[in-house]
């Protein structure tokens, strides 16, 4: 019998991730919604610039590799070609919310009937650690070694909050995976963001905090702490619009 | 033989149009034809221009520099191409609106008071195709033939209604003597 | 034998690409290339097309990238500064090899420059504009009828050689009315194997990727990249020859310049002096060859350009320097007048033989 196994939609190929790093969690949980929904075969993933550049080679689909930023508009482009497709993009911070920020907005408010899981881990991993968009004030990076001075460089950037502001998007959820009673909820989430899609409601985004032991300089399971006790509190969990749930409450 | 002609005037007076109308001419006439705007800023409501070339031969550059025909719609435009034009060329000159008459005297010049002409006949808004009906007359290797079949070119599907009103300022223009 | 119509230079471009199977416009306003925008935007919702005006250029460009991924036909228009933000895709476009169409209706510059014609984007066109070791065809159309003949012809580049076409156009080119026949276009269907279209769970995944982190590799997919631009330049090169049999004096001129030039040239040649034209149609590939072929016969050059000489380089290069060339300029927005190139042409002449 078996018990446990690699999802069909994940290559049966080596990550490349670091020690304690939770993109292969993430991984997971995304390659698990896939064959769940039995879209494998129609899925096609775009990976960004970041750690997760090589994302490409891990997950089974058609995938396409974007410029730094720019996935939500390569995501768009693969949508557009083709509205049979499951089109999902899958970027850090940096990425999202720094570089990209303009397609990220604007993919949302147009309802681009496509699925975003956006990785915040705070920083920039790929590079070496450098300050992300989503940086925590008082958090020492490479690039704010006195920490983040928000008089001198600002706040970070609640992508979650600021994109339910907007009328467009269809479903805006912040999750994290530091925890198995969290990691079970992010499932539930990135699910519901691919079946979204499926039922053709628009534009759905995840956002997962996540650790970067390395660059935070913890360990594996010392980050997990970090994460609950620092950016759990910054950035809170849970649903921050549905669209769907919001007209059935209106509707009763 | 290569007419060179530039209609110059404010934004809004159908300066662009009424070349439009004349490239249109000389396409159903079989000639060769191009047809260039001035763009940019000066589309909303400054100067605006077009040349438009109709002649026998291949057409080289589409920008008139030296017009064998210039239509002032405007004083800024008469001021600004009068001495362009080739000796023995044609300047038509809306005297509605331009006060002032043309200094040289080896080019032919025509006074229409196109807009007076247009107000007064209830078409308050063709004294461009006024001086139309002006320069085919004035003009050796013109006639009126093809008007019709042009104007039904260049007006919009949605306003072909005005088709009856454009052939009547270009007849008004081709038939008014100073 | 279709209709001849009066359409803008932009129009032409527009409906070609439709004739020529693009169903997908992506773009953001600029001036003066807007007519493409606003053409798609009417005719791309009612033949089951995509417009969509994008937050910018550069998305508009990686909104190409995916559909160009995808496996389909897909363009974007802009004019000069659009073309510089857009750089960055192009570059990742000629690093994942997918086939594009990209209109430059180039206005002067640097920076924000003006909105009257120019040609001074010829070294963004033809020597990269984007990062890395990579070509685009460069099509420079001369009238209406070749924007919309060339637009055809570079999807149908673009699709056999997995590359980006560009049609280097300006102001004067895109806002011009002439004559144009449009017939139907035979849409020629290439392999797209290589396509994300998902993978049906019946053969390998796709990747679509311009990233090799391994130096051998990546200096194997430049070397085989390089080996397509090879064919491109001993198949696609494309030119005019005008009046170039009996010539002394060569001018060499594309797009708006070469239409000045003939004028120039009709008028020396009442004169009595021997000059003719050639045009180049292709940028990328230049014609060398009958450049050089000229410069057995021809004493002297000119290049007539709406720019500080750019193309001037390509010239030299061609003729391996055997002949002076000299530039002949208008820049800023200006076009040179027929008068200044002949005066160029008589100046040349009068300086004899070389």
């Amino acid at each position: 019998m078996v018990v446990f196994q690699k999802p069909k939609s994940l290559c049966d190929v080596p990550l490349h991730y670091c020690p304690g790093c939770t993109h292969g969690i993430i991984h997971r949980l995304v390659a698990e919604a896939i064959d769940e929904l039995g879209i494998e075969g129609e899925t096609i993933g775009v990976a960004p610039v970041g750690c997760a550049v090589m994302a490409y080679n891990y997950f089974n689909c058609d995938m396409v590799e974007a410029a730094h930023g720019r996935a939500p508009a390569v995501a768009t482009g693969i949508k557009r070609a083709d509205p049979s497709k499951i089109v999902f993009s899958y970027q850090g911070d940096g990425d999202l919310a720094s570089i990209g920020t303009a397609e990220t907005v604007h993919s949302a408010t147009r309802n681009e009937n496509i699925t975003v899981i956006f990785v915040n881990n705070a920083i920039y991993g790929m590079t070496g650690g450098q300050m992300a968009p989503t940086t925590l004030p008082g958090q020492v990076t490479q690039t704010s070694p006195y920490g983040r001075d928000v008089k001198h460089c600002g706040y970070p950037v609640k992508i979650s909050e600021m994109l339910s502001q907007l009328e467009g998007p269809e479903y805006i959820e912040r999750v994290a995976v530091n925890n198995v009673k969290n990691i079970r909820n992010a499932k539930k989430a990135i699910k519901k963001a691919f079946q979204n899609q499926i039922d053709g409601k628009g534009f759905s985004l995840i956002e997962v905090i996540s650790s970067c032991p390395t660059n935070w300089g913890l360990s594996p399971e010392k980050a997990l702490q970090w994460l609950e006790e620092n950016m759990i509190p910054n950035y809170p969990l849970g649903v921050y619009k549905d669209r769907s749930a919001e007209k059935e409450a209106a509707a009763k | 033989m290569m007419n060179q002609i530039l209609i110059a005037g404010f934004g809004g007076q159908g300066v662009l149009f009424a070349g439009k109308f004349l490239a249109y001419k000389g396409l159903i006439e079989g000639k060769q034809v191009s047809w260039l705007p001035s763009y940019g800023p000066e589309m909303r409501g400054g100067t605006a221009n077009c040349s438009v070339i109709v002649g026998d031969e291949p057409i080289g550059s589409p920008i008139v520099n030296a017009p064998n025909t210039l239509v002032a719609m405007n004083l800024p435009s008469l001021q600004k191409y009068e001495n362009a034009v080739v000796p023995g060329g044609l300047i038509l000159v809306d005297s509605t609106l331009i006060a002032e008459k043309v200094d040289r005297t080896d080019v032919t010049v025509c006074y229409v008071p196109a807009t007076k002409l247009a107000n007064d006949s209830g078409f308050a808004t063709l004294a461009n195709m006024i001086l139309m009906g002006k320069l085919i007359k004035e003009s050796a290797d013109m006639s009126f033939d093809c008007t019709e079949d042009a104007l039904k070119k260049v007006i919009p599907a949605r306003k072909m209604n005005l088709l009856e009103v454009n052939l009547k300022a270009l007849e008004t223009g081709y038939n008014y003597a100073e | 034998m279709a209709e001849k119509v009066l359409m803008k230079g932009n129009e032409a471009i527009a409906e070609a690409a439709i004739r020529a199977g693009c169903r997908h416009y992506f773009g953001y306003p600029i001036t003066p290339q807007t007519e493409v925008a606003a053409y798609m935007a009417k005719r791309m919702p009612k033949i089951g097309g995509c417009f969509l005006q994008a937050e910018s250029e550069i998305a508009a460009i990686n909104m190409v990238y995916g559909v160009a991924g995808a496996g389909k036909r897909v363009m974007t228009s802009s004019s000069s500064p659009g073309i510089s933000l857009k750089s960055e895709g192009l570059s990742y476009l000629a690093g994942s090899d997918l086939p594009a169409f990209v209109v430059n209706v180039q206005r002067g510059g640097p920076g924000l420059g003006g909105i009257q014609p120019s040609q001074s984007d010829y070294f963004q066109a033809t020597k990269g504009g984007g990062h890395g070791d990579y070509k685009m065809i460069v099509l420079a159309p001369a009238s209406v009828q070749e924007m919309a003949s060339l637009t055809i012809k570079g999807f149908d580049l673009a699709d056999k050689y997995r590359m980006t076409a560009m049609i280097l156009a300006d102001g004067t080119m895109g806002q011009m009315m002439e004559p144009v026949e449009l017939g139907d276009v035979e849409v020629k269907e290439y392999d797209k194997s290589w396509a994300v279209t998902g993978t049906k769970c019946q053969r390998p995944h796709n990747i679509v990727n311009s990233l090799s982190l391994v130096p051998e590799e990546l200096e194997q997919l430049n070397f085989a990249r390089y080996e397509r631009y090879k064919a491109v330049e001993e198949n696609e090169v494309m030119y005019e020859s005008y009046l170039m049999d009996d010539a002394e004096i060569c001018v060499v001129a594309f797009g708006i310049s070469a239409r000045v030039s003939k004028n120039a040239i009709n008028e020396a040649r009442k004169q009595g002096i021997k000059v003719g034209m050639i045009r180049p149609i292709t940028l990328w590939p230049f014609p060398k060859a009958p450049l050089l072929a000229a410069a057995d016969h021809c004493r002297t050059f000119i290049s007539v350009e709406m720019n500080m000489g750019q193309m001037i380089e390509d010239i030299e290069l061609a003729i391996r320097c055997r002949r002076p060339v000299t530039l002949c300029n208008r820049v800023g927005g200006m076009i040179p007048a027929p008068e200044q190139v002949l005066e160029a042409i008589q100046k040349a002449n009068e300086g004899g033989q070389a």
